[in-house]
């Protein structure tokens, strides 16, 4: 049988990433009991993880991530990796499930907290396409995590497709690796992202150039306006095709990087019961969400990128141990970011012919092989859950709710525990919370 | 500075032995082999899709426990991974 | 277009769904009114077992009437509805419950039902994940499974292929043969049938029911883990109490090969949130029949509430303050197994056609008529 473990912290932050270490870090400075529980191997949060894979640790990006690791090491702060949050057994109490190493016990986790801060980042968008299921066809931002996890693509054909920023930073991040990345294609048109992004003069060059990537990508094709319509292969990918609306064009390859930017991870800000404003956590200027005691940081509360969520769980390291005035500059910063956050949702806006990608056959549920024929005539979530198990399969809908949320307007935001799998041993464990009240005193 | 070569790890996959870096997790260890991580309901062959442990598409049996995450796994010595469970 | 017809049903899930069917099938001009998800209120909380029940004759005789009419439809039911029949094995933890396996036997036996007892290495044969310790069974084979919301719309599916009328709209006021809708729409007929499980009672005022809260499991594709349904014989004791919250050792192969775990009763919890405690004291007696089930991953939990009635058995027929007010509700935990013999009397009781089992048992006048002389 599972057994129980319990931590009672001052601060506790859900979240390794570049949000959470901020957060913790910056909470921990003044003798506070701090812990990151995150369910990763290792800090970093996907942009940072698997530092040590990466040959190309000279360049600015790290000098940023290398100040941020020594303060998270400088610091005294519990790391819980390898840790699944799946339920809320009360207010100030999470539920984590242990699955580290062989032969260890799962075990279920009662993580006290008096003040939480949810930094659980975000996860790609990913559309249903013919194909999109075969083996090596994976996520922009997957393949590169899956990289910096020692799978080594030098020489490897590699094609980036979809959607957002990130498309570029991976396909930079697979040169480095000695990947060929024949090209990148983003679906935004060219007068998209200059109106609302790049300025005027907007073209793919000084695009590029604008996001630093310029020398890295020199001979890789940037294309706008262009999107991938199918993938083909036998057991595994071998060929793309993309299409700009009027030709199509087929195109060989290893693998295929596609996603179509960022959607927050806000399962547990919404079992916790924080409020959501269009898919996104409302927090106050010093990262609060509406439930007392629970700050949120980074993607969650908007898509912005690393610079905002490193400032975010700044301010709410500071604001969840009583350093408000000390926020107050870090606020100013913040703000400045915001429109950033409003432009670039603008800018790679999904395009609505990607509502066509799926045919009657390609299925939407991978969990559960549910085509897009049988979920295309329900207009909610919960009939279509209950009438086609869309949706129903170990990942919850986190695949194929985000797409139809785009494809067919579904409001897919039903949470409900456990908000991860959890093994039946750890579900069965009986909460003993009782008992760490009166350690507490 | 000179980073030092990374140091190997054996795994075994179907009974297979299977060498990769230390460090690298179980859905590394099946893409670089090329092998499938389940079979879906229609009988597809599936590997990794996101790699941050959200999508589940690469649920494996390891050391007899089942659907645990190879994206999130580290190969460990001696590990033993069945897919197709 | 006319607004009057010769039922309206309110309420689409299993049991509304089955009394359109049976009415529409019988000639009627029939108006189903559902403003949620068909077959999504207590029908989505059900499991789905097609199970003969002895708490009561009246019970026996519907449940078993009712499970020869699934195994008639059985054919033409599409695949998604998951139809199977699994039987049911009724686990016996010691020799006491054993007693009570030959009973049961007893009891099924004189109605013509055929069951099997199984002795401890029988059971072990039959389902080797159970507990080892474990005395035996009492294997009833006609027992299935069905997945219900499929059901549910397959049979409102088939209502309106004779010409049903669905109305997406929600009741607000019923009454004098008049249905009021949330837009402001009338809707007439002579008979109304007050078919919205536990909201039947914000239709219908006095109503004898109370909501029994049940939470729900179900864990990843593990096929052939078991084979039955597997529930074990305290779950009469368990269901039958009228009062304290229980649980219940009862779980069910699904034909995803995923297992669906039941069960819990918990009166008077209102809010539809999972209770931890109930949960786990659900999972932990799962764990004592089946010690291998720990591994498993559960992917999902949730809740329903059944509308419970004092004697356990349904309201079917005349609500007596009103001529043209009808229910067919109250059926507890037992909805998805007796829907369709409850439109079979329903459509009895309008076409004044004599019954395959009597009708009086199920009569709402019975309960009302013991309130009156309490």
């Amino acid at each position: 049988m599972a057994s129980v473990r319990q931590h009672s912290f001052d601060v506790l932050i859900v979240g390794g990433g570049p949000a959470g270490m901020a957060a913790s870090s910056t909470a921990a400075a003044h003798g506070h009991k701090v812990a990151i529980v995150d369910d990763n191997p290792s800090l970093g949060g996907q942009i940072w993880r698997g530092r040590s894979f990466s040959s190309a640790s000279k360049r600015a990006a790290d000098k940023t991530a290398a100040a941020w690791y020594r303060k998270v090491q400088n610091a005294q702060i519990t790391h819980l990796s390898g840790l699944r949050v799946f339920d809320s057994a009360q207010a100030g109490v999470l539920l984590a499930e242990s699955q580290d190493g062989p032969n260890s016990q799962y075990g279920q986790w009662e993580l006290h907290y008096r003040k939480l801060i949810l930094a659980t980042g975000a996860q790609e968008r990913f559309l249903p396409f013919p194909g999109w299921t075969l083996r090596n066809v994976l996520g922009a931002g997957a393949l590169q995590s899956m990289v910096k996890s020692g799978l080594p693509v030098a020489g490897k054909r590699i094609v980036v497709a979809g959607s957002g920023p990130l498309l570029l930073a991976v396909a930079a991040y697979m040169r480095a690796h000695g990947a060929q990345v024949v090209e990148i294609c983003e679906q935004a048109s060219m007068g998209q992202l200059a109106a609302f992004a790049f300025g005027l003069l907007a073209s793919p060059e000084r695009i590029l150039q604008g996001m630093q990537y310029k020398l890295q990508l020199l001979g890789t094709p940037y294309r706008t306006g262009c999107w991938p319509v199918a993938a083909y292969g036998t057991q595994r990918l071998e060929t793309v095709v993309l299409s700009d609306g009027r030709r199509t064009r087929e195109i060989p390859c290893d693998y295929f990087a596609c996603g179509f930017h960022l959607v927050p991870n806000v399962e547990l800000p919404a079992l916790l019961g924080c409020h959501l404003k269009n898919g996104f956590v409302e927090v106050d200027p010093l990262q609060q969400t509406s439930v007392p005691d629970i700050y949120c940081v980074g993607e969650p509360t908007g898509i912005g990128g690393l610079e905002q969520a490193l400032v975010e769980g700044e301010i709410a390291g500071l604001a969840s141990t009583g350093r408000v005035e000390q926020a107050q500059p870090l606020q100013r910063e913040r703000k400045k970011m915001q429109s950033f956050t409003e432009r670039l949702e603008k800018a790679f806006a999904l395009r609505p012919e990607l509502r066509r990608l799926p045919d009657a056959q390609t299925i939407v549920c991978r969990c559960e092989d549910v085509t897009f024929s049988q979920v295309r005539e329900y207009a909610s979530w919960r009939a279509v859950k209950l009438h086609t198990r869309c949706g129903m399969g170990p990942c919850q809908g986190r695949i194929c709710g985000t797409a139809g949320e785009f494809l067919l307007g579904w409001n897919a935001n039903s949470v409900r525990p456990p908000i991860l799998p959890v093994r039946f041993q750890t579900m069965a464990v009986a909460p003993a919370i009782q008992e760490i009240k009166s350690q507490n005193g | 500075m000179h980073e030092p070569q990374p140091e190997t790890v054996q795994i075994h996959i179907n009974g297979k032995s299977v060498r990769v870096a230390t460090g690298s997790t179980v859905a590394v260890a099946l893409t670089l082999t090329e092998q499938a991580c389940r079979i879906s309901v229609r009988h597809e062959e599936r590997g990794p899709l996101c790699a941050m442990g959200i999508c589940m598409e690469c649920r494996v049996t390891i050391d007899g426990v089942p659907s645990r995450l190879a994206c999130q796994t580290l190969c460990q010595p001696n590990m033993d991974v069945r897919t197709h469970g | 277009m006319s607004s009057s017809y010769d039922a309206i049903i309110l309420g689409a899930g299993i049991v509304g769904a089955a009394c359109a069917l049976e009415c529409a099938r019988g000639g009627m001009r029939i108006a189903v009114v559902e403003g949620d998800v068909v077959g999504g209120g207590a029908t989505a909380a059900g499991m789905g077992h097609i199970v003969i029940m002895d708490d009561s004759m009246a019970q026996l005789e519907l449940t078993r009437y009712s499970q020869l009419l699934w195994a008639e439809l059985a054919p033409e039911l599409p695949e998604d509805t998951e139809y199977e029949t699994t039987g049911t094995i009724w686990v016996a933890a010691d020799q006491q419950e054993m007693e009570e396996v030959y009973r049961k036997q007893a009891v099924y036996g004189q109605q013509g039902i055929v069951t099997k007892v199984l002795d401890r290495p029988a059971l072990r044969k039959m389902e080797p994940n159970l507990h080892p310790g474990l005395a035996g069974g009492l294997l009833v084979p006609s027992d299935a499974v069905l997945y219900p919301p499929c059901a549910a719309r397959y049979l409102l599916e088939q209502a309106v292929r004779h010409d049903a009328v669905v109305v997406p709209k929600k009741a607000v006021r019923i009454g004098n043969g008049r249905v009021e809708l949330n837009d402001g729409a009338i809707l007439e007929s002579q008979r109304i049938v007050n078919a919205t499980g536990t909201a039947a009672s914000d239709l219908t005022a006095d109503l004898p029911m109370r909501k029994r809260k049940g939470h729900l499991v179900i864990t990843d594709r593990a096929p052939g883990f078991v084979r039955h349904q597997l529930v074990e014989l305290g779950y009469l004791r368990s269901a039958g109490s009228s009062t304290a919250d229980s649980v219940a050792f009862n779980v069910q192969p699904r034909k995803t090969g995923q297992m669906l775990i039941g069960s819990s009763r918990q009166y008077d919890a209102d809010h539809k949130e999972v209770d931890r405690s109930m949960l786990v004291r659900m999972l932990q007696r799962v764990q004592q029949y089946l010690p291998g089930i720990a591994d498993l991953s559960v992917i999902r939990t949730w809740t329903g509430f059944r509308a419970s009635t004092p004697d356990k058995l349904p309201l079917i027929g005349p609500y007596s303050d009103d001529p043209t007010i009808f229910l067919a509700t109250g059926h507890e935990g037992l909805g998805i197994t007796t829907s369709l013999a409850t439109a079979k009397l329903l459509m009895n009781y309008f076409t004044g056609s004599r019954s395959a089992i009597p009708l009086e048992p199920y009569l709402p006048s019975r309960i009302l008529l013991e309130a009156q002389h309490a």
